[in-house]
């Protein structure tokens, strides 16, 4: 008991009273912390923090699932606490980039490995014995006299002494893994379908009232006025108040309005007539950047990478593809509308945050009430979606405003239309492409010049040109050139940033060429990949190789009939480490209706897939919602988006949703994430099995079904 | 005060009339299950069973509730129906983030009372309302049957 006692205080000091509440069950039952990440009870529970943020990936199950294993735990005694946000204990605590894999896919190996060092050192002591007479298996300790003990009997002697260097520690030889690659379901789920309030957005404290933030439709414009009179007369509401912005990534001007419940807040907005300096949106307006963007293409833009003689390979290529393609604005909109709740004192503030970067949110709070970033705790709670969105902490510094004035805890939870206005919305793009074939199919000639979105005069945040999108087509004349389009429209990431754009574009380019060459689509690729198989680059053009010639294996490409009206559509893509290919299989109707009838998705994402379900979970749904963004835009007028909610906002949904068959190929690297990399190649996959189904080139998204009645079909 | 019966129990509310049933379920009897999504009937996180019927709790105003019979996800596992969703969801491993699948097992269970085994059209119909945007179609579909009687692959296994 003394030992929980003082490990639990030394804890508690550095991290502020939140922490009690995480650590409260583990005290309870006397649990031992071995380590900052696995506290063993008497009766051989096991409790593992996770340290990442949840957002749906799976983080929370998978991270724990890498510690049991090495600490050879029994899964059914494995509970499983999330981290405080700690980052000078638990190191980078965030959930984006598809990096939770990648980076710990080692460290916590060696967490649960520290903590089977110390129960064996502790039973070594026991019975004076040299550590190296012991093994462990399934939450027991035993010596080669085949004495056992118990882990819960150890615990107590092993949080007593200290740990080896992380990396003196021997892991596991992969064939004598138990847990990595068998599946385990979501450690949450049993409360999900319980309904139990684990969500960000289910907070609540004592005193707490609930606030909306009410801010210009258009982005960028300052508050000049507004009566607060009606507002603060409205059933319910406690107090309405202003605040003055500080920040376009954080606090914004705004009104607050408080009420004893979400709703009395909400309701009261139709009290308010805030007047905003909205002139500021004017020039901004989507049918003014497209416009923009085909007067740029005609002229030169920044030449960002060049080689060989791109002008003269173009005059002289026997045939050449010229293209311009349109990607639109997208919201992220995941199911839980951002809210975020805060207590502010004396002493500190107290965040509770569906976040994916809990410490990024500790400085701009910090920044944002003038407060050491230090006197910031931020607890991780469930995040209903992320999508990226997740990823800027706006709500948080909100909702700390609101508290500091207000005095007392406050839950801000934005409406859906909130959510819509004022996203971090992944960018649009065009992109002007010309290509050269020779009189033998050989790509000669690559040309791309880009059009894509700056703030204050550099390319805006998820606007960039991901290199990726060009590393199969090394071709010895190449240009890339880029010219930017100031906006006061802010952008952000989306699931699998740039690539989510760039895949759809030069993959279904890349289709065009392989038609024009008057070749294979899958044949054309594989040439061009066999042509650079020994490149030393970020790229492994073997590892795509292995997983194109896989989905063409399982979708029976080029041996398929289909009937009229259905195609096959092929495309490849490198994100996140991740190698994807994907083919669709595609219907269009007389109507130019159309639908996704089955996607065959192969990935190469390492040598292990650590829980299957997981995993095949994840390229399930990004197959999906690459699919379903396919219909999605948003578009701008004067400087503020038109669409407010799911009803202009088209999704994929149950009845549309596809067939999805999922194979992964495994290979010698170390593994890497899954929440990314499986999206980008099926939109231009689908869009070119809908060539291969017309005859119609999709170079605009959305797909408008009016744009797919063919010429035929019409005069039908 | 408005007088509600929820999960068999009378609970009374001191709101006004027009107070949406899902700001009531959470915000006033703290039955947090019930999940705000878009506040205008178009994704279906606030399904709840009112008299046995599937209904979007955002758009329903509490005045219009009295002497109904209302159950939450809180309750659902108390019904056949509900009981053998939940633990469908939980032997196919349907969730991503989870956020919509209490609104997705409510429906279904609204689907299963009238149509003990549905067909894959019967699926999407009853389902179309219902948003996830993680996409665990597949699964959700798969764990309908499965919880119905009905012979389901294992999703769980590449």
């Amino acid at each position: 008991m003394e030992t929980t006692r003082r490990l639990f205080l030394q804890a508690g000091a550095g991290i502020g009273g939140g922490l009690m509440l995480g650590f409260g069950f583990a005290r309870a039952e006397g649990a031992q912390a071995l380590t900052d990440y696995v506290s063993i009870a008497p009766d051989g529970r096991i409790t593992i923090m996770a340290k990442n943020p949840e957002i749906g990936q799976g983080a929370k199950t998978m991270l724990p699932i890498l510690i049991a294993e090495e600490l050879d735990a029994d899964w059914t005694k494995v509970r499983i606490a999330t981290a405080p946000s700690d980052e000078a204990r638990y190191g980078a605590q965030f959930a984006g980039g598809s990096m939770t894999t990648t980076m710990n896919w080692e460290p916590m190996r060696q967490v649960g490995a520290a903590a089977r060092w110390l129960l064996i050192e502790a039973a070594a002591r026991k019975l004076s014995a040299s550590h190296d007479a012991f093994t462990t298996a399934k939450g027991q300790v035993v010596h080669e006299s085949g004495k056992t003990f118990a882990y819960g009997e150890l615990a107590a002697d092993a949080a007593k002494l200290t740990p080896p260097a992380a990396d003196s520690l021997k892991l596991k030889d992969p064939k004598d893994f138990k847990l990595i690659g068998q599946s385990q379901n979501g450690y949450d789920s049993p409360k999900i379908v319980r309904g139990e309030p684990i969500f960000g957005i289910d907070m609540t404290l004592p005193g707490m009232v609930y606030a909306v933030y009410v801010k210009s439709p258009v982005y960028g414009a300052r508050l000049q006025a507004c009566d607060l009179t009606a507002a603060k007369a409205m059933p319910g509401v406690t107090d309405v108040f202003i605040l003055k912005g500080t920040d376009w990534h954080g606090l914004q001007d705004g009104i607050a309005i408080l009420a004893k419940s979400w709703w009395y807040a909400q309701n009261a907005r139709t009290a308010l007539e805030p007047v905003w300096d909205d002139a500021v949106g004017a020039p901004h307006d989507s049918a003014v950047y497209l416009e923009k963007a085909k007067a740029l293409v005609k002229g030169t833009g920044e030449v960002k990478q060049q080689s060989g003689d791109i002008d003269a390979a173009l005059k002289s290529a026997a045939k050449m593809v010229d293209a311009f393609y349109d990607v639109p604005f997208l919201a992220h909109v995941p199911m839980e509308p951002q809210n975020c709740t805060a207590r502010v004192t004396a002493s500190g503030v107290e965040i509770w945050a569906p976040t994916q970067v809990p410490n990024d949110g500790k400085a701009l709070v910090g920044k944002t009430l003038g407060v050491p970033p230090e006197t910031v705790n931020v607890h991780m709670r469930r995040a209903g979606g992320g999508f990226g969105r997740r990823l800027e902490n706006d709500y948080m510094a909100e909702v700390a405003a609101i508290a500091q004035k207000a005095g007392k805890p406050v839950k801000l939870v934005w409406s859906r239309e909130d959510d819509v206005a004022h996203d971090f919305f992944r960018p649009g793009c065009y992109h002007n492409l010309r290509a050269g074939v020779d009189a033998a199919g050989k790509l000669t000639a690559y040309a791309c010049h880009s059009v894509t979105f700056s703030r204050d005069g550099q390319v805006a945040q998820g606007a960039g040109i991901d290199g990726n999108a060009f590393a199969p087509l090394v071709t010895p004349n190449f240009r890339l050139e880029q010219s930017l389009i100031e906006t006061t429209i802010p952008t952000g990431y989306l699931r699998a940033p740039s690539s989510n754009a760039l895949a759809f574009v030069h993959e279904s380019f890349w289709d065009e060429i392989a038609h024009a060459a008057g070749q294979d689509p899958v044949a054309f690729r594989l040439a061009q990949l066999d042509a650079h198989l020994n490149d030393k680059a970020n790229y492994n053009p073997a590892r795509m190789r292995a997983v194109l010639q896989t989905v063409a294996k399982r979708s029976n490409w080029g041996k398929t009939k289909l009937p009229k009206g259905e195609g096959l559509g092929v495309a490849t893509y490198f994100s996140h480490r991740g190698y994807f290919a994907e083919v669709a299989q595609v219907r269009v109707a007389d109507d130019g209706q159309w639908r996704v009838l089955k996607v065959w998705a192969v990935g190469d994402v390492g040598s292990h897939i650590i829980n299957p379900t997981g995993a095949l979970n994840q390229v399930e749904g990004s197959v999906m919602d690459g699919i379903g963004s396919m219909e999605a835009e948003i578009t701008f007028e004067k400087g503020r988006a038109v669409q407010s909610n799911f009803h202009e906002i088209p999704m994929m949904r149950m009845p549309k949703a596809p067939q999805v068959d999922v194979h992964f190929v495994t290979s010698d690297f170390p593994p890497t994430g899954l929440g990314e990399p499986a999206l980008p190649p099926v939109i231009p996959a689908v869009a070119n099995a809908i060539f291969a189904a017309t005859g119609i080139r999709i170079r605009k998204l959305p797909i408008l079904p009016e744009t797919l009645i063919t010429k035929q079909m019409a005069s039908a | 005060m408005i007088t509600l019966t929820v999960n068999g129990k009378r609970r009374e509310v001191n709101a006004p009339e027009e107070m949406p049933l899902l700001w009531a379920l959470r915000d006033e009897l703290d039955l947090k299950g019930t999940k705000f999504g878009c506040g205008v009937a178009q994704c279906g996180a606030c399904t709840v069973h009112i008299d046995g019927e599937a209904t979007r709790a955002c758009v329903t105003p509490i005045g219009s509730l009295d002497g109904a019979k209302i159950t939450t996800i809180e309750g659902i596992g108390e019904t056949r129906e509900g009981q053998a969703l939940q633990a469908a969801w939980l032997e196919l491993d349907v969730m991503q983030c989870g956020y919509c699948q209490a609104g997705q097992i409510m429906t279904a269970a609204a689907l299963l009372a009238k149509t003990p085994k549905p067909d894959d059209t019967a699926i999407d119909d009853a389902m179309e309302g219902n948003l996830c945007r993680c996409a665990t179609y597949k699964r959700i579909r798969a764990a309908i049957k499965s919880a119905s009687g009905q012979p389901v692959d294992d999703l769980r296994s590449a």
